[in-house]
């Protein structure tokens, strides 16, 4: 297994991503990270030169929908999802930024 | 002597299109409906949910491209730029990096006379966030999702302005190409049209451009340039203390004229931008531009030739109405329903302007019918109300929309044609002017115009000033000169 992921790394995708780790899931994100680097390793054996880059399975394009307004009021399903919630909003810790 | 620095700025530019939907679901984009109302599993992101394009969004899109002289891409696609916070709850936007829909393109500026190419080097289509609302007594955020997949897009334009008064001559002319085109209102104020600021300031003869930072929470024009103003001094200062400007997102606060770091700028690879697997490809070819091209409205400057043609209207004039896609449209309708274009012009560019400005509004925010406006040139032209009282029933129209028949009738405000009347007034105040009446008669002019006060007052304004003069003049016939020399120097 590639030993690529570094303390900083770890620390610093734990940033973005807004989540404390303790000492034993910084371990285990850090085989999990190298595991996938590895995967990728695979992949870029194969030669690709001249093969276009894909985005989708499905040789579709232009998939669209008329602008007219089809959905009614969602509130009560949508705050149903709700872990706190406020009259008719969700409420969470405060987040300026 | 000081060193002399440069200011160098680029803009990144969001805009609300004025579609009826959000960008990838059937809710409806309403401004102003009770918290999380307008929202679906597709916005608020919901596992298993399919977001699919609102056709009207890409050709909005295109038309302003192809309206900024940008070169449109004939296959474009979206990505997802992932992020954690709260006011996304997908933990990514849907957006476009790799192809965005419009790249290349330029818009014309003109400073004191100086024409000048602001640079755009890309525009794409993306989806807008939810709305954070902050408690300051318990520590809490509100998030209301109503906001969240409203369609817009984002115009970046080259770091090519190099003052306050650029950037404002480059936000108003895209404003009022869009809002031409119709596909936003832009209004800064309720967000529909948002500018963040990229600047540094560099040694001029340098030639290389210093640490940018970019400022957000501009929404108006006034805090834009004094956000310039402030970042450029804080800069300089950086600099001039030997000290590096950081690369960071500020938040300008327009009450304390100071800005605030808010993060430090985060990378693009720090977004881990992806393809967006749910959503296909869009291909414009020639016969879909071709029609979105040929549904482009007239945009200014052929309103402006064509306003030199067919109304008589000075050319300073046409420039002001036509500044705003709304005052032009009320004012070819008035124009259209009292057959007066040079009173209606008037009427905007006098009377309008000024009550705008009274009631620190825009000329986006009037609200009358041309219906009421071109009722009163009607009235004014037939002499059914004099001109003050007409100024009067104008501001009546510009505030509440009323009906200025109804309202004259209601109000009596009519010019009285009852020439007895008027006569009887006219003599009433002569005889009880008896001074000014031997003034004016003796050549001093100006008398005159107590008399025309007085009889304007007994008749409450009704009287139409014109005919109270001519009245007046008929029956205070001028004295010889040589019957009284001595009075022409008191």
């Amino acid at each position: 297994m590639a030993d690529r992921i570094s303390d900083e790394t770890i620390e610093y995708v734990g940033i973005l991503a807004k989540l404390e780790l303790s000492e034993e899931e910084r371990t285990a994100a850090k085989g999990d990270m190298e595991r996938m680097l590895d995967y990728i390793d695979i992949l870029n054996e194969l030669d690709t030169l001249g093969t276009e880059p894909m985005s989708h399975v499905f040789p579709a394009n232009n998939v669209f929908r008329e602008d007219v307004v089809t959905n009614g009021d969602g509130s009560e399903e949508t705050l149903a999802n709700a872990p706190v919630r406020a009259g008719q909003s969700f409420k969470v810790p405060k987040t300026i930024g | 002597m000081a060193k002399q620095y440069e200011t160098v700025i680029g803009l990144e530019v969001h805009v609300e299109l004025a579609t009826k939907t959000k960008i990838f679901c059937g809710c409806s984009t309403a401004f102003g409906g009770a918290p999380n109302t307008h929202t679906c599993p597709v916005c608020t992101g919901m596992p298993g949910s399919l977001p699919v394009l609102n056709k009207q969004v890409v050709e909005y899109a295109a038309a302003i491209g192809l309206a900024a002289n940008c070169e449109i891409a004939r296959v474009c696609k979206f990505d997802r730029k992932n992020y954690f916070y709260p006011d996304n709850p997908q933990n990514y936007q849907i957006s476009q990096l790799y192809l965005p829909i419009a790249r290349n393109g330029y818009i014309e500026i003109e400073t004191g006379n100086i024409r000048k190419k602001i640079r755009i080097h890309e525009m794409h289509m993306e989806e807008d966030a939810g709305k954070l609302v902050h408690d300051e007594w318990d520590d809490t955020s509100l998030v209301d999702y109503n906001r969240s997949g409203v369609p817009l897009v984002e115009i970046v334009s080259e770091p090519d302005m190099r003052s306050a008064e650029e950037v404002i001559a480059y936000l108003e002319k895209l404003r009022l190409i869009i809002q031409y085109l119709g596909a936003s209102d832009c209004k800064l104020q309720e967000g529909s049209m948002r500018a963040d600021v990229n600047l540094s300031v560099q040694e001029v003869g340098s030639g290389k451009f210093g640490t940018r930072t970019e400022m957000k929470n501009l929404n108006s024009f006034k805090a834009i340039s004094r956000a310039i103003e402030g970042e450029r001094r804080r800069q300089i200062e950086l600099l001039e203390e030997g000290k590096e400007v950081v690369q960071e997102t500020r938040r300008w606060d327009d009450n304390k004229e100071v800005s605030f770091v808010m993060r430090s700028k985060e990378d693009a690879k720090d977004y881990r931008y992806f393809p967006e697997p749910d959503l296909v490809p869009v291909v414009l070819d020639d016969e879909w531009l071709a029609e979105i091209r040929a549904r482009q409205p007239e945009l200014r400057t052929e309103k402006l030739a064509r306003y030199r043609k067919e109304f008589d209207i000075p050319e300073y004039d046409a420039e002001i109405i036509t500044a705003s896609k709304h005052m032009a449209d009320i004012f070819e309708a008035v124009a259209f329903l009292c057959g007066k274009p040079k009173k209606a012009a008037n009427w905007l560019i006098v009377e309008t302007l000024r009550l705008l400005k009274e009631r620190g509004q825009e000329p986006e925010d009037i609200c009358f019918a041309p219906e009421n406006l071109a009722k009163l040139i009607g009235m004014t032209e037939a002499g059914v109300v004099n001109s003050s009282v007409a100024k009067e029933v104008f501001e009546k129209i510009f505030d509440e929309n009323i009906d200025p028949e109804k309202y004259v009738e209601e109000k009596g405000l009519k010019i009285e044609s009852d020439e007895g009347a008027l006569k009887a007034v006219l003599s009433k105040v002569i005889a009880e002017n008896p001074q000014a009446a031997a003034d004016y008669r003796n050549g001093k002019k100006k008398a005159l115009g107590a008399l025309v006060g007085q009889t304007m007052k007994e008749m409450k304004g009704k009287a139409d000033p014109g005919a109270v003069n001519r009245r007046l003049k008929e029956m205070l016939p001028l004295k010889k000169k040589s019957q009284s020399p001595s009075n022409t120097s008191s």
